[in-house]
């Protein structure tokens, strides 16, 4: 459903991807694990569009999407055309808006009345805490709180096919193991899944497929079960 | 006593609502692009030719409409028509020389200079057009003198605050309660995650331009029918004024806007009746800044939470 061929990107004159090439499948949750630096954010910025001065400039390859090459389109269009949305890192929440308005602002292109009723339902199922918080500014929230409305925010999208930054970052344990169920609940759902962990163990425990991605090269990827198994990957990536 | 009162009241009600309706369009477009937008008060000079040829237009002034159309219908047609125009004007500025340096990352301050190079452009591009000669605006409704508390006020100048406070209403309206509204709050907290909505930011940022210049050019058609001389420079010194209204009421704040608008009246024209209209602006201008060592964000700013 996705694929990227031999992509190249840069920053102004730095290259930060030489040229990777992966596929996610619909339905599967795959993962891009690696190191601090190693251009896992830059993968998923490239595939959102979003383009200098503040995003990478994509220098070769391509990235193809239900049969269609992105590179070509605005990022506007990346969720509202190919329904593909991301919840970035550093959750980027609009904190002077409310929860409510948060999520809100995510249905600004959809006509769609019904369909959006549900998919409040099921943010608000998903995350209990933002129906408290529903009138709160949202810079007010919690760090994981924040992290959640990035997540909820990227489903009122109205996309099937979600990619996540980070999505436990600032979470403590137990509402990061919350976090994740409610992720692997939405690929049941038959939601597709592009996920980016530091944490490679509880990536890899989640997903059905992986990639390692090291200083801008894919170094391996398989199975998730293979990858948890494969003796490089636990040394450098799982703590021997 | 009580009757000039009153009647500075009113002069003051009047000149805040000129000022008022162009820091607001100061104010929107700082809040969504960080941008102090330097040609906005000659968005109000713009404001004002625009009206002036649109009425001088359909009083047939120009051959290829014949005279006769009545005032009243002169007027309800300058109003849309200059409010269009203007923001034509402000939106071809934006895309022209704001949009290509915002795309190459260039530094807020090449921004601000670009915009004060606009400011003299359209100054100096009108003189060039059209020549030193000042233009008079044609009178176009009957002014009636309404009698108010024992003091006269002519119908020009309630039209003008009231249309100031209608406009701030529907303004208020627009960015609290609508869907653009909101996604213009969105795009002054954070640009970046605005496309992640679905939203194309360019239609954000034109739509501030439209709404800011649209108001700047309803300042300039009210300005210009209650003094009807217009000439290019018009709106620098009010330009730099009402930018200086915006940042005591809180830059981004469109409360600030029109707070600061009225508060810089009303201390003009007090100062003028009190003292003498030479010490106007020295002594106006030491109160704001004495606001502003007070209260460094503005009566109405916060100053910016970080964001982690
Ligand atoms: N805006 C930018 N300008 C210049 N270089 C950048 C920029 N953003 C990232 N880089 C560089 O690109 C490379 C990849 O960065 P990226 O953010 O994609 O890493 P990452 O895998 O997401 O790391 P982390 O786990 O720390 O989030 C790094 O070397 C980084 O320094
Ligand atoms: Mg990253």
């Amino acid at each position: 459903m996705l694929s990227v061929t031999n992509l190249q990107v840069k920053y102004g004159n730095t290259e930060a991807l030489h040229g990777i090439s992966f596929t996610v499948n619909q339905g599967e949750i795959v993962t891009l694990i690696g190191a601090n630096g190693a251009g896992k954010t830059t993968t998923l910025l490239s595939i959102a569009r979003l383009g200098p001065p503040e995003g990478p400039k994509i220098a070769s390859g391509d990235i193809v999407y239900k049969g269609q090459s992105l590179l070509n389109v605005p990022p506007h269009e990346i969720v509202t055309k190919m329904r593909m949305a991301l919840a970035p890192e550093g959750r980027h929440i609009f904190g002077n808006l409310t929860v409510e308005e948060n999520l809100k602002l995510a249905t600004f292109a959809r006509q769609d009345t019904e369909q959006i009723a549900t998919d409040y339902q099921r943010v608000y199922d998903l995350f209990p805490r933002l129906v408290e918080r529903r009138k709160q500014r949202s810079e007010s929230l919690s760090g994981g709180e924040q992290q959640m409305l990035a997540v909820g925010r990227a489903l009122m999208t109205g996309s099937d096919f979600i990619m996540l930054d980070e999505p436990s970052m600032g979470l403590a344990p137990l509402l990061m193991y919350d976090m994740f169920r409610a992720l692997k609940e939405l690929n049941s759902q038959g939601m597709t899944l592009l996920l980016i962990e530091q944490n490679a163990r509880i990536a890899l425990q989640f997903a059905h497929r992986g990639y390692v991605l090291d200083t801008g090269a894919i170094v391996a990827s398989g199975d998730a079960k293979e990858l948890m198994n494969n003796p490089e990957v636990k040394k450098a990536y799982l703590g021997g | 006593m009580l009757d000039t009162i009153i009647q500075q009241g009113f002069n003051a009600l009047q000149l805040g609502s000129y000022y008022s309706l162009i820091a607001l369009g100061y104010c929107l477009v700082y809040g969504v692009l960080l941008l102090i937008n330097f040609a906005h008060g000659d968005i109000f000079m713009v404001g004002a030719y625009v009206a002036f040829f649109s009425a001088t237009a359909l009083l047939g002034q120009y051959g290829f409409i014949q005279p006769g159309i009545p005032g009243w219908v002169v007027l309800a047609l300058t109003i849309p028509v200059t409010m269009l125009l203007t923001s034509g004007v402000g939106i071809f500025i934006e895309r022209v020389a704001y949009k290509p340096l915002r795309l190459k990352g260039a530094n807020r301050l090449y921004l601000v200079i670009t915009a004060l190079m606009m400011g003299i452009v359209l100054e100096y591009g009108n003189l060039a057009i059209l020549g030193a000669s000042r233009k008079s605006f044609p009178s176009l409704v009957p002014r009636v003198l309404i009698e108010v508390g024992g003091a006269t006020v002519t119908s020009l100048k309630l039209a003008a605050i009231v249309v100031c406070f209608l406009v701030f209403g529907l303004l208020h309206w627009v960015v609290t309660r609508t869907k653009l509204g909101m996604a213009m709050r969105a795009v002054s907290y954070d640009k970046f995650a605005v496309p992640l909505m679905g939203i194309p930011l360019d239609i954000i940022i034109i739509f501030t331009f439209f709404l800011g210049s649209s108001m700047a050019g309803l300042a300039g058609l009210l300005y210009a029918m209650n003094f009807p001389v217009l000439d290019p420079f018009m709106g620098a010194l009010v330009g730099w004024k009402a930018f200086i209204a915006a940042v005591v009421g809180g830059i981004g704040e469109i409360r600030g806007a029109l707070v600061g608008g009225f508060l810089l009246a009303f201390l003009e024209v007090t100062v003028a009746a009190t003292f003498s209209s030479e010490l106007r602006d020295l002594i106006s201008f030491s109160i704001l800044l004495g606001i502003l060592t007070w209260k460094p964000t503005g009566i109405f700013g916060k100053p910016r939470t970080t964001k982690i």
